[in-house]
């Protein structure tokens, strides 16, 4: 059963001919009954004569879908041409069909929303396309000019904001950063091992180690976990402010919601960023020195030697220096997002999902650029 | 649905007895004892904070009460397992104070959920039932086609009130129905809750503070303050009662307008 009633038992529905043209209804039309009367109504074989009378005096219990029902299939039996009459229908199970006829006027006319055609389609998507882009132009150019002027006025920087994104962007992400970087380190370091050493070129695994995972491994790791965890939360942040009208209660405030909500947290990410790149770099190495000593019989001390001598120092500036471009980017991709959500719940999830894929498409897209631009200056 | 007036009269729908809440430290209800008859339309009143919504949602079994029993449509709540909490709260319906609508959904799929998800009806004949429980509700064709986001705080209510009586309940819960309308609008929910019980024999269970729906649509009131109920009855019993928590809601100048403007002439 569906729908158990657990005080009484409904009736049983029934529905059978009593001479000829006469149909006799009975039992519970209701909600929890329909499926069953449904499946009766529709197994009928209705007689071939035009009149038809349908005796409702036995019905003992009516809701609007019982009611509906049975309109419903008083209806099809009027469309296909017969006439029906309902009788002894009881007063008030009487004014409850009359009722929920009534509510159906003006229903099957209502047309439902029109699907736009194709040209309409791509217009929209176009206009839609060039304001998404002037928004996000634009909000990059209001948050230069917040950042301005809070550089030329620090004491307009909300620090304790500052101080509690870094804290939750920047220290908090520590373990998780450190432990991937290490394991990538150990990854890289297994692969090379194995070409290296049958080319007898063991001691270079530390220039590849330490080129690889300084210059690009180590950034780009940070910035995607980074995105992940702290450009989701800042969008689902905004979002809800932006749903609960928070956001619009500190415009009226007079406090700019750019100085109080993007500004710090891209300030704390620009600090955090190049300092969890940094302890990357040194889990990564490590986890690149783990794997030469037991593969490659490199040890330590004979790593870092080498590691001084091999790896330039621009390596590791250019790899750092990527990071608060990288936080750039994430923060403002998150808070763009934030600021975006419009609606309710589907709304903040949507943007989310769409603020992480958009951060670490620009990032990666950003280092690729860099590659190019670094190559060219012969770096 | 409308059932013989004998069936009515004086049967229990909600019962409450010596009902305690306590959170922490702080007592919010105290030895609560409260009967809803079924087929009236009975109203929690009191100040902000009184517990009101506690008390609500300890009967529709979202929240449990630190001591006492509550039976819903004949039911001990306390008792129940799951399968039969989930039986019982389908013969419930249950507006919440801001609507809580899908955001993601259109107000004819808001309406159809719960039809879909108990009922094994086809498609389209659950897409007629909702139909019908939109426009009993007063809202157009238009608005089923239409997201939680693009309607008016009235229109909003009104297919939060649809999404309640979609399987069409035995008892109707209304969290501060007229909450944040205009005036045209609060009228027009008190109407529709009369409507409403008129067509389906419904018992409504609401909390208000809203001295003109108290007045217009309730046939009894309990108003609560201080922990306990202060007094259970119609308004015009209880505009009699000299307790100095109730007083205001009578002699003060909101109270006594709202009064006035219920005298309607005949």
């Amino acid at each position: 059963m569906i729908f158990p009633h657990p005080q009484s038992d409904p009736q049983i529905p029934d529905i059978r001919f009593e001479n000829g043209n006469t149909l006799c209804v009975s039992g519970v039309w209701k909600l929890e009954r329909l499926k069953e009367l449904e499946k009766r109504l529709s197994a009928i074989r209705w007689p071939d004569g035009p009149e038809l009378v349908l005796d409702a005096s036995p019905i003992e219990a009516m809701d609007t879908a019982g009611a509906w029902l049975l309109l419903r299939t008083t209806d099809l039996l009027k469309r296909s041409g017969k006439s029906v009459e309902i009788h002894g229908l009881r007063p008030d199970f009487a004014e409850l069909t009359n009722m929920v006829s009534a509510s159906r006027a003006g229903w099957d006319r209502a047309e439902p929303r029109p699907v736009p055609g194709w040209l309409e389609r791509i217009g929209r998507w176009t206009f839609d396309g060039i304001r998404g882009v002037s928004g996000a132009l634009s909000f990059i150019g209001e948050n230069t000019l917040v950042a301005l002027r809070a550089l030329a006025h620090p004491g307009r920087i909300r620090w304790p904001d500052l101080l509690s994104s870094l804290r939750t962007g920047g220290f908090n992400a520590l373990p998780i950063t450190g432990l991937l970087s290490f394991l990538m380190g150990i990854v890289i370091a297994y692969q090379a091992a194995a070409q290296l050493r049958t080319v007898g070129a063991n001691i270079f695994i530390v220039d590849l180690i330490g080129i690889s995972i300084l210059r690009e491994i180590a950034p780009l790791v940070t910035a995607i976990i980074v995105a992940g965890r702290s450009g989701s939360s800042y969008t689902a942040q905004i979002g809800t402010m932006k749903v609960t009208e928070e956001v619009d209660a500190l415009r009226t405030l007079g406090i700019s919601p750019l100085e109080l909500l993007v500004l710090p947290k891209t300030f704390a990410l620009i600090v955090a960023l190049p300092l969890l790149t940094v302890y990357a770099d040194m889990m990564g190495v490590l986890g690149g020195m783990i794997i030469a000593r037991t593969q490659l019989d490199i040890r330590f001390l004979e790593f870092t030697t080498r590691f001084g001598d091999a790896v330039a120092v621009k390596h590791f500036l250019i790899g750092v220096g990527k990071a608060p471009v990288f936080a750039v980017i994430i923060a403002l991709v998150g808070c763009y997002q934030g600021f975006q959500v419009q609606g309710g719940a589907d709304a903040v999830g949507r943007h989310s999902t769409i603020s992480v894929v958009q951060s670490i498409f620009l990032v990666i897209v950003t280092d690729a650029f860099f590659s190019i631009v670094f190559r060219w200056a012969g770096l | 649905m409308p059932e013989p007036a004998a069936s009515t009269s004086r049967t229990p729908a909600v019962e409450v007895r010596r009902l305690s809440t306590r959170f922490g430290d702080s007592r919010v209800h105290e030895d609560i004892d409260l009967t809803v008859y079924r087929g009236e339309v009975f109203a929690l009143a009191g100040g902000n904070g009184c517990g009101k919504s506690t008390l609500l949602r300890e009967i529709i079994m979202l929240q449990k009460p630190t001591a006492g029993t509550v039976r819903l449509l004949g039911t001990d709540v306390a008792s129940i397992d799951v399968d039969g909490r989930d039986a019982l709260l389908r013969r419930c319906g249950v507006m919440f104070q801001y609507g809580a609508l899908f955001s993601s959904l259109t107000v004819a799929e808001n309406v159809s959920s719960p039809l879909r998800e108990h009922t094994r009806l086809g498609r389209k004949l659950i897409r007629e039932i909702a139909e019908i429980k939109i426009a009993l509700v007063g809202l157009p064709p238009d608005s089923s086609g239409k997201y939680p986001s693009e309607l008016s705080g009235g229109m909003r209510k009104r297919a939060a009130m649809a999404r309640a009586i979609a399987l069409d309940p035995e008892i109707l819960f209304l969290d501060e129905p007229s909450a944040g309308l205009d005036p045209v609008g609060a009228g027009g929910i008190d109407d529709l809750i009369l409507h409403l019980r008129g067509l389906l024999g419904l018992t409504i269970f609401m909390v208000t503070h809203d001295l003109d729906s108290l007045w217009h649509v309730t046939d009894r009131v309990a108003i609560l303050g201080d922990g306990r109920i202060l007094g259970v009855g119609t308004m015009e019993e209880l505009s009699r009662v000299e307790n100095p928590l109730i007083h205001p809601y009578f002699h003060g100048p909101r109270g006594r307008a709202a009064r006035e403007q219920s005298w309607k002439p005949e």
